[in-house]
């Protein structure tokens, strides 16, 4: 009981950070609080049914293991079918990214649940004698609590705020080319729809702080990454018949700069900056090539 | 940046010598108001990104 409390609790204290992510109010986190208690329930009771040798039950929880990895599997297909309604698309990276995200936590879900379930079975067993068996819940409540606390601190995903340094950056045109500050975005044909963007335009310069992060931002998910969250919180003045209005992210190849130009709703750049530097690094995008050696040699 | 996909679906010119047929249509005009008119109809109609080639002639271009 114990167990299948602690992990339903680890699954909905993280269900609450991912609303930017996966917008899917009620029923999607119904969902997903549906298949967080079972996978708690299959982490409580693992153990209990080993040690009383109820070998059936034992494999009946590695089928509901087994079908915990296909969440995944159903995350990205949903996201990918929701890529072709979206203004802005996730980009595979992302939609990647979030699936396994979601696997790891029903995962995590199962080790809070397995964690508390042993505690509080073992000191069942040990306490039994002295006669406060109860206070063996004690045990396995601190520890579904540690299992969450240091599962929701490994598993966080770094924002792009803490690899790069993200400031505003001034839209300008030469010519019909597009630039942000001094890093080209794109061609825009059409005289009205230049006169669009610069009078309603905003550009943000996202500058890598070291070579791992110039990698992760050279990553084309990580960028298309942070296009969609961005039109996502601040909304966006675009519809499928302007295309020229997409906010898109391109590289300064001299320097590893990303630049974005987007039109969002509303025109204030200080909460721009906030959702660009809320974006997380992508784990598909988190290279580290400083951690090699002719990395290393090549950084300097 | 799903990079390379471009897809030209349509060729708005001044100067018909300038574009050969090819895959797109070639509609040709006879002043850049018209051009910049037909170029916008066009790519409404086919939810398409208008470039300007910067010698008279614009591409319609469908990602």
């Amino acid at each position: 009981m114990t167990g299948l409390f602690f992990g339903a609790l680890a699954r909905l204290s993280m269900l609450r950070t991912d609303y930017r992510q996966y917008p899917s109010y009620p029923h999607g986190y119904a969902s997903h609080l549906g298949l967080g208690v079972v996978a708690a329930f299959t982490g409580a009771v693992v153990l209990p049914a080993l040690i009383l040798r109820e070998l059936t039950a034992a494999t009946f929880l590695l089928l509901v293991a087994q079908q915990l990895r296909e969440v995944r599997d159903l995350e990205r297909k949903t996201l990918d079918r929701m890529e072709e309604t979206e203004l802005v698309k996730r980009g595979a990276g992302y939609v990647e990214d979030i699936a396994k995200v979601f696997e790891a936590r029903n995962y995590l879900t199962m080790f809070a649940a397995l964690a508390a379930s042993t505690l509080t079975f073992l000191g069942w067993r040990l306490l039994e004698p002295m006669g406060v068996p109860l206070f063996s819940v004690l045990g396995g409540a601190a520890a579904g609590v540690a299992v969450i606390t240091l599962g929701r601190k490994t598993l966080d995903r770094q924002p792009l705020r803490q690899v790069a340094r993200i400031r505003e950056g001034k839209i300008n045109f030469r010519g019909t080319m597009l630039y942000v500050d001094d890093i080209h975005i794109q061609e825009v044909g059409l005289a009205k729809s230049r006169d669009r963007w610069a009078k309603l335009g905003l550009g943000v310069v996202i500058e890598p702080n070291d070579d791992n992060a110039r990698a992760t931002l050279a990553n084309v998910g990580q960028r298309q990454a942070i296009a969609h969250d961005s039109a996502a919180i601040m909304g966006i003045r675009k519809d499928r018949d302007t295309p020229e209005f997409t906010p898109l992210v391109r590289l300064d190849l001299d320097t590893g700069r990303a630049a974005m130009a987007i039109i969002p709703v509303e025109p204030d750049i200080a909460p721009l900056l906030a959702a660009v530097g809320s974006v997380p690094v992508i784990e598909g995008a988190r290279t580290r090539p400083l951690a090699t050696k002719p990395g290393r040699r090549a950084a300097d | 940046m799903r990079g390379g996909e471009g897809l030209v679906v349509a060729v708005v010119t001044l100067a018909g010598e300038k574009v050969l047929a090819g895959g797109a249509p070639v509609f040709v005009v006879s002043g850049s108001e018209e051009r910049e008119k037909v170029a916008t109809t066009l790519g409404r109609v086919l939810d398409s990104q208008v470039h300007d080639l910067g010698n008279g002639v614009y591409v319609l271009v469908k990602r």
